[in-house]
């Protein structure tokens, strides 16, 4: 008989654990107070770029590493995984932003104005400059995390609406409600809006560099478009400004003026739940493995820490990213 | 080490904590620089229910002098209503008094300034007041009530170094007592090692430290630089000539042919 295993949180994180763990042979139960994918996870306002590369730039290394795993997983589930590859443009007057990007940045290629028009023509003319990741890819993060459920289901797994503390082993991916048990866990704020802009094509994500206010543009196809995202030091979960708002829409407008003509479709807010050094851990404390902390990286590292959990359980192995074990 | 309002600073290095790639690099940027003040924003972090109350104990951790700043106010009201909010969370009557003026500069707003420094001033507040180096500003708001004086070296997060050097060299003339801290502007430990010759009591600076590619280690490359600037201040540097002097005597041969 398989070992049956209660996952307490229906977010990304919680639903990459079921699947690596189900397709392992583990009898899977999914706990959540809201089990279906909704506005109540912060994995539902996520940008949804598998940018391993571009992460790199701020991001500690083994992000990089762990994330360049991630396309390949998510296809593997049947999630639709776009392979274009990402661009990374900056406005005239901030080009050493570029550069500064460009040095510390793996896996680029520099385009000048011409190249750029033949792999994304509605920016042609718009930059003398690009840098393009041809690795990476992208997602629609609500419809994986919808593919995802279904496939559980399908595959057995049961969801049950609670937030108590089930029996047996558990594997605790509430996210930022852990916080009651993972006090070192912070919030941090971030703020998204969701365009409709039928005369836009873009076939990749754009991120646009500045020292104040940078975006990132995600094309989720139909003209529908994701901007993304602020990060503040707040734990905040509602409440987007104007002044944010203000700041991602002209930013894009500067990206590409068709945009002013755009519909805003959803204005999004939630905090991520990250620890001080904004990389993830897996703990365990008795019969509770915590995973948590993926900060703004939750589609890229979700799938490398589902298969530490299940090596974890099976192998024994600890995991790269665990910084305690206590029986 | 300088007073402000009384109370000596533990290093001539301030930092901001802004924009570092994660509180754990923010912590080890002060650990080894030993930086002995840290300025904090609040506008923005606020929030319902002090959301960001888990980003500011990591701060308290530090173990630093705490200064709140104003940033991002661009009103005397919204100014002054953040330096209220700062004292009751930080519980201290220390406040970086920002006003800006100009969105694209961040230049200060030199009228709301002298305003709301001595709105401030008169609720009790210790105002830091980030300014420019105009001569009549600072005397204006030294008559507000300010302690302490915080000119700039250039535009905030511009990196360009200490741009108007006549101006900050007469500045530093015209009050020798007054405690002055560069704050904004600096991209190099050599430029602030250029603010402590001229006899500014420290730096302050953010951007240089938090968007190195090793944030600690500019961050102590400031530290030794403050640390190099104060030791030659105060070692009374020579004065520089346009005759060459020889620092070996040259015996036995004709001088001043």
């Amino acid at each position: 008989m398989s070992v049956a295993i209660t996952i307490r949180g229906a977010g990304v994180v919680g639903l990459c654990v079921a699947t690596e763990l189900a397709s392992r042979g583990f009898q899977i139960s999914i706990h959540d107070p809201a089990p279906t994918p909704g506005p109540q996870a912060c994995s539902w306002w996520a940008g949804g770029m598998l940018a391993p590369f571009c992460e790199g730039e701020s991001a500690e290394e083994p992000v990089g590493r762990l994330g360049q795993q991630a396309a390949d997983w998510w296809a593997a589930q049947g999630v639709e995984v776009v392979r274009n590859g990402s661009l990374v443009v900056t406005l005239g007057r901030d080009r050493q932003e570029l550069d500064r990007f460009t040095r510390r940045t793996e896996g680029h290629v520099t385009l000048d104005s011409g190249a750029l028009a033949k792999i994304e023509p509605q920016l042609e003319g718009r930059f003398d400059r690009a840098l393009h990741f041809p690795d990476e890819a992208h997602l629609n993060p609500r419809r994986a995390l919808m593919a995802l459920r279904t496939r559980l289901e399908a595959a057995g797994v049961r969801f049950e609406k609670s937030d108590a503390m089930p029996d047996g082993q558990v594997i605790d991916c509430r996210g930022l409600a852990a916080r009651d048990t993972l006090t070192d866990l912070r919030g941090v704020k971030g703020e998204m809006v969701i365009l409709r802009a039928p005369d836009v094509e873009l076939l990749r994500p754009v991120r646009l560099l500045h020292p104040r206010f940078p975006l990132y543009i995600v094309p989720r196809g139909d003209g529908v478009f994701m901007l993304g995202a602020t990060q503040i030091e707040s734990g905040e979960r509602d409440r987007a400004t104007v002044r944010s708002v203000m700041e991602l829409l002209s930013a894009a407008y500067a990206l590409h003026p068709a945009f002013g003509e755009a519909e805003l479709v959803e204005i999004g807010v939630d905090a991520r739940p990250a620890f001080p050094d904004n990389l993830p851990r897996v703990r365990r404390r008795g019969r509770v493995i915590y995973v948590n902390g993926l900060y703004r990286h939750g589609y890229l590292l979700a799938p490398a820490l589902a298969r530490m959990v299940a090596d974890l359980l099976i192998e024994g192995n600890r995991p790269e990213v665990m910084d305690e074990d206590r029986g | 080490m300088p007073f402000f309002y009384g109370t000596e600073i533990a290093s001539r290095l301030m930092l901001g904590t802004a924009q570092y790639p994660s509180p754990a690099i923010l912590a080890d940027a002060f650990k080894r620089s030993g930086a002995g003040v840290a300025t904090v924003s609040i506008r923005r972090e606020a929030g319902g229910e002090r959301a960001g109350q888990d980003f500011w104990d990591l701060i308290r951790d530090l173990n630093v002098q705490v200064l709140p700043n104003t940033a991002g106010c661009h009103s005397v009201r919204e100014a002054v209503t953040t330096a209220q909010m700062a004292r009751e969370l930080f519980d201290t009557r220390w406040i970086k008094l920002e006003v800006i003026g100009h969105a694209d500069t961040l230049q200060p707003d030199p009228f709301g300034l002298v305003e709301a420094a001595r709105i401030l001033t008169e609720d009790g507040f210790q105002v830091f007041p980030y300014c420019t180096e105009d001569l009549v500003l600072c005397d204006r708001l030294l008559s507000a009530g300010c302690g302490v004086l915080m000119p700039w070296g250039a535009p905030i997060g511009t990196g360009l170094g200490l741009n108007n050097i006549y101006g900050l060299r007469s500045l530093r003339a015209h009050f020798p007592d007054v405690p002055m801290v560069i704050d904004a502007g600096l991209g190099l430990p050599s430029q602030a090692a250029q603010a402590m010759e001229m006899g500014f009591d420290a730096v302050l600076l953010n951007t240089a430290v938090a968007k190195a590619g090793d944030p600690a280690a500019m961050a102590e490359g400031f530290a030794k630089a403050v640390e190099a600037g104060t030791l030659a201040r105060r070692a009374d540097p020579m004065e520089p000539r346009d005759m060459a002097a020889p620092s070996t005597p040259v015996l036995g041969k004709a001088f001043l042919e």
